[in-house]
Protein backbone atom coordinates (compact mmCIF):
# COMPACT_ATOMS: atom_id res chain seq x y z
CA UNK A 1 0.00 0.00 0.00
CA UNK A 2 3.06 2.58 -0.11
CA UNK A 3 5.53 3.21 2.04
CA UNK A 4 3.45 2.95 5.25
CA UNK A 5 2.93 -0.71 4.70
CA UNK A 6 4.67 -3.32 6.57
CA UNK A 7 5.88 -0.90 9.08
CA UNK A 8 3.78 -1.45 12.40
CA UNK A 9 3.22 -4.13 14.56
CA UNK A 10 -0.58 -5.41 14.73
CA UNK A 11 -2.49 -3.47 17.46
CA UNK A 12 -5.48 -1.57 18.32
CA UNK A 13 -4.14 2.05 16.93
CA UNK A 14 -3.25 0.55 13.29
CA UNK A 15 -6.34 -1.94 12.99
CA UNK A 16 -8.60 1.35 13.46
CA UNK A 17 -6.33 3.27 11.11
CA UNK A 18 -6.53 0.21 8.61
CA UNK A 19 -10.22 0.92 9.29
CA UNK A 20 -10.12 4.34 8.75
CA UNK A 21 -8.41 4.42 5.55
CA UNK A 22 -9.41 1.68 4.18
CA UNK A 23 -13.14 3.34 4.29
CA UNK A 24 -11.92 6.45 2.52
CA UNK A 25 -10.08 4.41 -0.35
CA UNK A 26 -12.93 2.08 -0.81
CA UNK A 27 -15.69 4.92 -0.86
CA UNK A 28 -13.42 6.88 -3.01
CA UNK A 29 -12.33 4.76 -5.83
CA UNK A 30 -12.19 7.77 -9.01
CA UNK A 31 -11.67 5.65 -12.34
CA UNK A 32 -9.68 7.02 -14.79
CA UNK A 33 -11.39 7.58 -18.01
CA UNK A 34 -9.77 4.80 -19.85
CA UNK A 35 -12.45 3.51 -22.38
CA UNK A 36 -10.36 2.10 -25.31
CA UNK A 37 -12.72 0.33 -27.32
CA UNK A 38 -16.64 -0.92 -27.36
CA UNK A 39 -16.75 -1.96 -23.55
CA UNK A 40 -16.11 1.20 -22.97
CA UNK A 41 -19.81 2.33 -23.89
CA UNK A 42 -21.02 -0.31 -21.20
CA UNK A 43 -18.35 1.52 -18.74
CA UNK A 44 -20.26 4.50 -19.72
CA UNK A 45 -23.76 2.81 -19.19
CA UNK A 46 -22.33 2.22 -15.92
CA UNK A 47 -21.46 5.56 -15.18
CA UNK A 48 -24.39 7.10 -15.93
CA UNK A 49 -27.89 7.20 -14.18
CA UNK A 50 -29.68 3.85 -14.78
CA UNK A 51 -26.77 2.25 -12.92
CA UNK A 52 -25.50 5.46 -11.20
CA UNK A 53 -21.67 4.19 -10.02
CA UNK A 54 -21.48 6.99 -8.17
CA UNK A 55 -23.20 5.61 -4.93
CA UNK A 56 -20.14 3.51 -4.74
CA UNK A 57 -17.79 6.77 -5.19
CA UNK A 58 -16.42 5.55 -8.24
CA UNK A 59 -18.20 7.91 -10.50
CA UNK A 60 -15.62 10.79 -10.71
CA UNK A 61 -14.25 9.79 -13.91
CA UNK A 62 -10.61 11.86 -14.21
CA UNK A 63 -9.29 12.92 -17.68
CA UNK A 64 -5.39 12.71 -15.59
CA UNK A 65 -4.06 9.23 -14.80
CA UNK A 66 -2.50 12.13 -11.65
CA UNK A 67 -5.52 11.88 -9.64
CA UNK A 68 -6.90 8.44 -10.82
CA UNK A 69 -6.97 5.47 -8.50
CA UNK A 70 -8.37 2.77 -11.04
CA UNK A 71 -7.88 1.87 -14.66
CA UNK A 72 -10.52 -0.06 -16.28
CA UNK A 73 -9.14 -0.99 -18.97
CA UNK A 74 -12.01 -1.14 -21.16
CA UNK A 75 -11.76 -3.17 -24.38
CA UNK A 76 -8.90 -4.29 -27.11
CA UNK A 77 -5.68 -3.46 -25.79
CA UNK A 78 -3.40 -3.14 -29.71
CA UNK A 79 0.21 -3.38 -29.12
CA UNK A 80 0.49 0.24 -29.90
CA UNK A 81 -1.92 1.10 -27.27
CA UNK A 82 0.15 -1.04 -24.88
CA UNK A 83 2.81 0.91 -24.29
CA UNK A 84 0.53 4.44 -23.58
CA UNK A 85 -1.27 2.23 -21.17
CA UNK A 86 1.90 1.03 -19.40
CA UNK A 87 2.88 5.19 -19.17
CA UNK A 88 -0.83 5.72 -17.64
CA UNK A 89 -0.02 3.13 -15.42
CA UNK A 90 2.82 4.53 -14.42
CA UNK A 91 1.93 7.60 -14.08
CA UNK A 92 -0.79 7.09 -11.63
CA UNK A 93 -0.30 7.43 -7.97
CA UNK A 94 -0.20 5.12 -5.58
CA UNK A 95 -2.44 3.02 -4.16
CA UNK A 96 -3.46 2.08 -7.70
CA UNK A 97 -5.47 -0.67 -9.16
CA UNK A 98 -6.27 -2.12 -12.54
CA UNK A 99 -9.18 -3.27 -13.35
CA UNK A 100 -9.18 -5.68 -17.04
CA UNK A 101 -12.73 -5.29 -18.22
CA UNK A 102 -14.08 -8.08 -21.09
CA UNK A 103 -12.58 -10.62 -22.62
CA UNK A 104 -10.14 -8.55 -25.01
CA UNK A 105 -8.03 -7.32 -22.05
CA UNK A 106 -8.01 -10.66 -19.84
CA UNK A 107 -7.03 -13.19 -22.31
CA UNK A 108 -7.09 -11.64 -26.18
CA UNK A 109 -10.48 -12.47 -26.32
CA UNK A 110 -12.01 -12.57 -29.99
CA UNK A 111 -8.38 -11.68 -31.39
CA UNK A 112 -6.66 -14.65 -29.63
CA UNK A 113 -5.53 -16.63 -32.72
CA UNK A 114 -5.81 -14.36 -35.68
CA UNK A 115 -5.18 -11.05 -33.78
CA UNK A 116 -1.92 -9.75 -35.28
CA UNK A 117 -2.46 -6.30 -33.41
CA UNK A 118 -4.16 -6.92 -29.97
CA UNK A 119 -2.16 -8.47 -26.83
CA UNK A 120 -3.18 -11.58 -25.33
CA UNK A 121 -4.34 -10.09 -21.83
CA UNK A 122 -3.71 -6.52 -20.42
CA UNK A 123 -1.56 -8.39 -17.37
CA UNK A 124 1.10 -9.15 -19.54
CA UNK A 125 1.98 -5.15 -19.78
CA UNK A 126 0.36 -4.05 -16.38
CA UNK A 127 -0.47 -5.65 -13.12
CA UNK A 128 -4.20 -6.31 -12.63
CA UNK A 129 -6.28 -6.82 -9.39
CA UNK A 130 -9.59 -7.34 -11.17
CA UNK A 131 -10.82 -9.39 -14.02
CA UNK A 132 -14.33 -8.36 -15.03
CA UNK A 133 -15.32 -11.10 -17.63
CA UNK A 134 -18.00 -10.91 -20.66
CA UNK A 135 -17.80 -9.17 -23.81
CA UNK A 136 -18.96 -6.65 -23.53
CA UNK A 137 -19.84 -7.48 -19.74
CA UNK A 138 -23.08 -5.69 -18.47
CA UNK A 139 -23.02 -2.93 -16.24
CA UNK A 140 -23.78 -5.13 -12.78
CA UNK A 141 -20.71 -7.38 -13.58
CA UNK A 142 -18.37 -4.00 -13.55
CA UNK A 143 -20.11 -3.05 -10.46
CA UNK A 144 -20.09 -6.30 -9.28
CA UNK A 145 -15.84 -5.93 -9.81
CA UNK A 146 -15.75 -2.97 -8.39
CA UNK A 147 -17.19 -4.33 -4.99
CA UNK A 148 -14.99 -6.79 -5.38
CA UNK A 149 -12.25 -4.37 -5.49
CA UNK A 150 -13.49 -2.83 -2.69
CA UNK A 151 -13.04 -6.03 -0.70
CA UNK A 152 -9.60 -6.29 -1.94
CA UNK A 153 -9.19 -2.81 -0.21
CA UNK A 154 -10.87 -3.41 2.36
CA UNK A 155 -8.25 -5.89 3.40
CA UNK A 156 -5.41 -3.88 3.28
CA UNK A 157 -3.06 -3.57 6.66
CA UNK A 158 -0.02 -1.25 7.40
CA UNK A 159 0.38 -4.13 9.58
CA UNK A 160 3.38 -5.71 9.12
CA UNK A 161 2.35 -9.42 7.69
CA UNK A 162 3.30 -12.49 10.13
CA UNK B 1 -24.11 4.80 -67.61
CA UNK B 2 -23.41 1.79 -68.32
CA UNK B 3 -19.69 -0.17 -68.21
CA UNK B 4 -19.17 -0.45 -71.64
CA UNK B 5 -20.10 3.37 -71.88
CA UNK B 6 -17.15 3.85 -69.85
CA UNK B 7 -14.98 1.94 -71.47
CA UNK B 8 -15.81 3.57 -74.62
CA UNK B 9 -14.85 6.77 -73.51
CA UNK B 10 -11.60 5.55 -72.18
CA UNK B 11 -10.70 4.05 -75.49
CA UNK B 12 -11.00 7.09 -76.98
CA UNK B 13 -9.21 9.40 -74.38
CA UNK B 14 -6.63 6.59 -73.17
CA UNK B 15 -5.89 4.55 -75.71
CA UNK B 16 -4.68 0.46 -74.82
CA UNK B 17 -5.18 1.51 -71.23
CA UNK B 18 -7.52 -0.98 -70.45
CA UNK B 19 -6.56 -4.80 -70.19
CA UNK B 20 -10.43 -6.08 -69.87
CA UNK B 21 -14.07 -5.04 -69.05
CA UNK B 22 -15.89 -7.86 -67.26
CA UNK B 23 -19.61 -6.78 -67.36
CA UNK B 24 -21.50 -9.76 -66.84
CA UNK B 25 -20.63 -9.68 -63.06
CA UNK B 26 -22.18 -8.68 -60.46
CA UNK B 27 -19.63 -6.12 -59.85
CA UNK B 28 -18.81 -4.44 -63.36
CA UNK B 29 -15.30 -4.00 -63.33
CA UNK B 30 -12.27 -2.71 -65.72
CA UNK B 31 -8.81 -3.67 -64.93
CA UNK B 32 -6.63 -1.23 -66.02
CA UNK B 33 -2.55 -1.46 -66.78
CA UNK B 34 -0.89 -0.43 -64.04
CA UNK B 35 1.33 1.76 -65.88
CA UNK B 36 -1.52 3.50 -67.48
CA UNK B 37 -3.58 3.88 -63.97
CA UNK B 38 -2.73 7.55 -63.48
CA UNK B 39 -3.40 8.58 -66.66
CA UNK B 40 -6.51 6.54 -66.58
CA UNK B 41 -7.93 7.91 -63.43
CA UNK B 42 -7.28 11.70 -64.18
CA UNK B 43 -9.69 10.98 -67.51
CA UNK B 44 -12.23 9.50 -65.05
CA UNK B 45 -12.22 12.54 -62.75
CA UNK B 46 -12.11 14.87 -65.40
CA UNK B 47 -13.49 13.66 -68.95
CA UNK B 48 -17.43 15.65 -68.79
CA UNK B 49 -19.15 12.74 -69.79
CA UNK B 50 -17.75 10.66 -66.81
CA UNK B 51 -16.84 12.54 -64.08
CA UNK B 52 -16.32 10.30 -61.46
CA UNK B 53 -15.39 12.67 -58.68
CA UNK B 54 -15.91 10.48 -55.89
CA UNK B 55 -12.93 8.12 -54.58
CA UNK B 56 -15.20 5.56 -52.27
CA UNK B 57 -12.76 2.86 -51.11
CA UNK B 58 -9.46 1.37 -52.16
CA UNK B 59 -9.12 -1.79 -51.13
CA UNK B 60 -6.00 -4.38 -51.64
CA UNK B 61 -6.27 -8.13 -52.30
CA UNK B 62 -3.12 -10.83 -52.21
CA UNK B 63 -3.83 -13.37 -54.81
CA UNK B 64 -0.80 -15.25 -53.82
CA UNK B 65 -0.81 -18.19 -56.36
CA UNK B 66 -1.18 -15.66 -59.29
CA UNK B 67 1.75 -13.54 -57.52
CA UNK B 68 -0.53 -10.45 -58.04
CA UNK B 69 -1.49 -8.10 -55.70
CA UNK B 70 -4.76 -6.16 -56.74
CA UNK B 71 -5.64 -2.55 -56.03
CA UNK B 72 -9.57 -2.17 -56.41
CA UNK B 73 -10.88 1.29 -56.83
CA UNK B 74 -14.81 2.23 -56.61
CA UNK B 75 -15.04 5.12 -58.34
CA UNK B 76 -18.87 7.16 -57.84
CA UNK B 77 -20.08 9.78 -60.04
CA UNK B 78 -22.24 12.31 -57.72
CA UNK B 79 -23.65 14.54 -60.37
CA UNK B 80 -27.42 13.68 -59.99
CA UNK B 81 -28.85 11.20 -62.99
CA UNK B 82 -31.31 11.65 -65.25
CA UNK B 83 -34.31 9.61 -64.25
CA UNK B 84 -37.27 10.21 -61.85
CA UNK B 85 -35.36 9.35 -58.78
CA UNK B 86 -32.38 11.35 -60.00
CA UNK B 87 -31.41 13.21 -56.50
CA UNK B 88 -30.10 9.77 -54.87
CA UNK B 89 -29.68 7.79 -57.86
CA UNK B 90 -25.91 8.46 -59.12
CA UNK B 91 -25.17 8.58 -62.42
CA UNK B 92 -22.28 6.25 -62.33
CA UNK B 93 -20.68 3.64 -60.52
CA UNK B 94 -17.42 2.10 -61.48
CA UNK B 95 -14.86 -0.54 -59.97
CA UNK B 96 -11.44 -0.35 -61.50
CA UNK B 97 -8.67 -3.14 -60.38
CA UNK B 98 -4.95 -2.60 -61.28
CA UNK B 99 -3.11 -5.71 -60.95
CA UNK B 100 0.70 -5.42 -59.93
CA UNK B 101 3.23 -8.34 -59.33
CA UNK B 102 3.70 -9.43 -55.47
CA UNK B 103 7.23 -9.19 -55.26
CA UNK B 104 7.44 -5.32 -56.69
CA UNK B 105 3.83 -3.77 -56.01
CA UNK B 106 4.70 -0.38 -57.84
CA UNK B 107 1.05 1.44 -58.31
CA UNK B 108 1.44 5.71 -59.47
CA UNK B 109 -0.50 7.14 -56.40
CA UNK B 110 -3.71 9.13 -57.41
CA UNK B 111 -3.59 11.05 -54.16
CA UNK B 112 -3.12 14.13 -56.88
CA UNK B 113 -6.58 13.82 -58.26
CA UNK B 114 -8.62 12.69 -55.14
CA UNK B 115 -7.58 13.17 -52.32
CA UNK B 116 -9.47 10.92 -50.67
CA UNK B 117 -6.46 8.42 -51.94
CA UNK B 118 -4.18 9.40 -49.45
CA UNK B 119 -4.88 8.09 -46.55
CA UNK B 120 -6.37 4.56 -48.09
CA UNK B 121 -3.33 4.71 -49.84
CA UNK B 122 -1.52 4.89 -47.07
CA UNK B 123 -3.67 2.05 -45.13
CA UNK B 124 -3.42 -0.18 -48.41
CA UNK B 125 0.43 0.33 -47.88
CA UNK B 126 0.18 -0.19 -44.14
CA UNK B 127 -1.34 -3.71 -44.35
CA UNK B 128 -0.94 -5.19 -47.66
CA UNK B 129 2.40 -3.41 -48.44
CA UNK B 130 1.09 -1.76 -52.13
CA UNK B 131 3.62 0.69 -52.44
CA UNK B 132 2.19 4.33 -54.35
CA UNK B 133 4.67 5.78 -56.15
CA UNK B 134 4.53 9.90 -55.65
CA UNK B 135 2.34 9.53 -53.10
CA UNK B 136 3.13 12.71 -50.66
CA UNK B 137 3.25 10.94 -47.65
CA UNK B 138 3.69 7.25 -47.29
CA UNK B 139 4.38 5.96 -43.72
CA UNK B 140 2.16 3.33 -41.77
CA UNK B 141 -1.27 4.62 -40.67
CA UNK B 142 -3.02 1.97 -38.29
CA UNK B 143 0.05 -0.29 -37.11
CA UNK B 144 3.32 0.92 -35.38
CA UNK B 145 5.91 2.93 -37.45
CA UNK B 146 8.54 -0.36 -36.66
CA UNK B 147 6.03 -2.97 -37.51
CA UNK B 148 7.45 -5.74 -39.36
CA UNK B 149 5.79 -7.13 -42.56
CA UNK B 150 2.49 -6.10 -43.71
CA UNK B 151 -0.15 -7.87 -41.52
CA UNK B 152 -2.98 -8.96 -44.26
CA UNK B 153 -1.08 -10.59 -46.51
CA UNK B 154 -1.38 -14.30 -47.11
CA UNK B 155 2.01 -15.04 -46.11
CA UNK B 156 2.49 -12.73 -43.08
CA UNK B 157 4.26 -14.39 -40.08
CA UNK B 158 2.93 -12.91 -36.56
CA UNK B 159 4.75 -11.31 -34.04
CA UNK B 160 6.19 -13.25 -31.37
CA UNK B 161 6.98 -10.46 -29.34
CA UNK B 162 7.09 -6.64 -29.71
CA UNK B 163 8.82 -4.38 -27.49
CA UNK B 164 9.40 -6.99 -24.78
CA UNK B 165 5.54 -7.68 -24.34
CA UNK B 166 5.25 -11.62 -25.68
CA UNK B 167 2.58 -12.86 -27.89
CA UNK B 168 1.35 -16.10 -25.74
CA UNK B 169 -0.57 -18.26 -28.57
CA UNK B 170 0.21 -21.22 -30.32
CA UNK B 171 1.24 -19.07 -32.99
CA UNK B 172 3.80 -21.49 -34.29
CA UNK B 173 0.90 -23.90 -35.12
CA UNK B 174 -1.35 -21.35 -36.60
CA UNK B 175 1.35 -19.89 -39.29
CA UNK B 176 0.14 -19.83 -42.84
CA UNK B 177 2.16 -22.83 -44.55
CA UNK B 178 3.29 -21.44 -48.07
Amino acid sequence: MSWLENRFEDNLIITSLDWAVNWARAGSIWPMTFGIACCAIEMMATGASRFDLDRFGAGAFRASPRQSDLMIVAGTVTYKMAERVRRLYNQMPEPKFVMAMGACTIGGGPYFKHGYHVVKGVDLVVPVDIYVPGCPPRPESLMEGLLRLQDKIRNQSLARSA
Amino acid sequence: MKIEDVAAVLAERCPEAIEAVVADAPNPTLLVKPERWHDVASCLQQDARLRFDWLRCISAVDHIEEKLLTVLYHLHATQPGDGPVALWSARGELAVKVRVPRDNPHVRSVADIWPAADWHEREAFDLVGVIFDEHPDLRRILCCEDWVGHPLRRDYEFPMEYHGIPAVTEFDMTRPQH
